[in-house]
């Protein structure tokens, strides 16, 4: 059951990654994007981190890929043309991820019987004490990301401002 | 029964399915989303060790970094938009004036 949950799931992933890379039209991208977080949402809940799931569906899928679709929308993005550069890329991009690819496989592949198994309710994090070591032990670290989001905000208008 | 090998390799392939994006496209937006499916990658590794080693950091850490990636989309699309209204393009190959 759980071994295909993790395969109907992880399949998705894949086939949605497979899609953003080979679409040419920028909301196709989003779009199938927007499939792999969430089913990146399923992988964490199999995994037994309940909060994360929640925040990849409203942060993720919901938050970032809206304001992707936004600016693709505002913009008006069309299908992308292909130039001189993008050869080059060709030739150095595939043979580069295929290679990172293979070396990352073959490691986690051979140490594959000391990185143990994951089953359902095997180790599951609640709210609770996700938000017990975030609010006791790193207070510090989370108030700092909150004047982050101000700067962040504070920038965005800054540099999508129209000049006058 | 899954073997957490499996959760890395799948989070391997979604980071090399982004890099080769990355490298790929031609268009900054899209550039700019597979960042995204590359963070998401690292994340989903995050949540498999901190399942492995039974602890929370690991959960922490990927909290912490969707806060950072929500930031940054919103700095980076404003500045996509910027570049837009100077150039009035969104292919990379056209914004190269800091190339050699």
């Amino acid at each position: 059951m759980y071994l295909i949950l993790f395969l109907i799931f992880g399949a998705l992933c894949v086939a949605g990654a497979l899609n953003f890379l080979l679409q040419r039209h920028p909301i196709n991208s989003a779009i199938s994007l927007i499939v792999v977080m969430t089913s990146l949402a399923v992988l964490y809940l199999l995994l037994g981190a309940e909060f994360l799931a929640a925040a990849q569906v409203i942060v993720y899928s919901g938050a970032i890929m809206v304001l992707f679709t936004f600016v693709i929308m505002l913009l008006n993005a069309g299908e992308e043309e292909r130039t001189h550069g993008s050869k080059a890329a060709y030739i150095v991009g595939f043979p580069g991820a295929a290679a990172l690819l293979g070396i990352l496989t073959y490691i986690f592949l051979k140490q594959r019987d000391h990185l143990g198994s994951a089953k359902i309710g095997g180790y599951l994090v609640t709210t609770h004490d996700l938000s017990s070591v975030l609010f006791r032990d790193l207070l510090l670290p989370f108030e700092v990301t909150s004047v982050l989001i101000l700067v962040a905000i504070l920038g965005a208008v800054a540099l999508a401002r129209k000049e006058h | 029964m899954v073997p957490i090998a499996y959760y890395l390799v799948l989070s391997a392939v979604l980071f090399s399915i982004g890099v080769a994006a990355f490298l790929i496209k031609r268009n900054i937006i899209t550039v700019f989303m597979s960042i995204e499916l590359m963070l998401n990658a690292v994340n989903l590794t995050f949540v498999a060790f901190a399942h492995r080693w039974h602890q929370v950091s690991g959960q922490i850490f990927v909290f912490f970094v969707m806060v950072v990636a929500a930031a940054e989309a919103a700095v980076g699309l404003a500045i996509i938009i910027a570049l837009f209204r100077t150039r009035s393009t969104l292919n990379v190959d056209q914004v190269d004036l800091m190339k050699l």
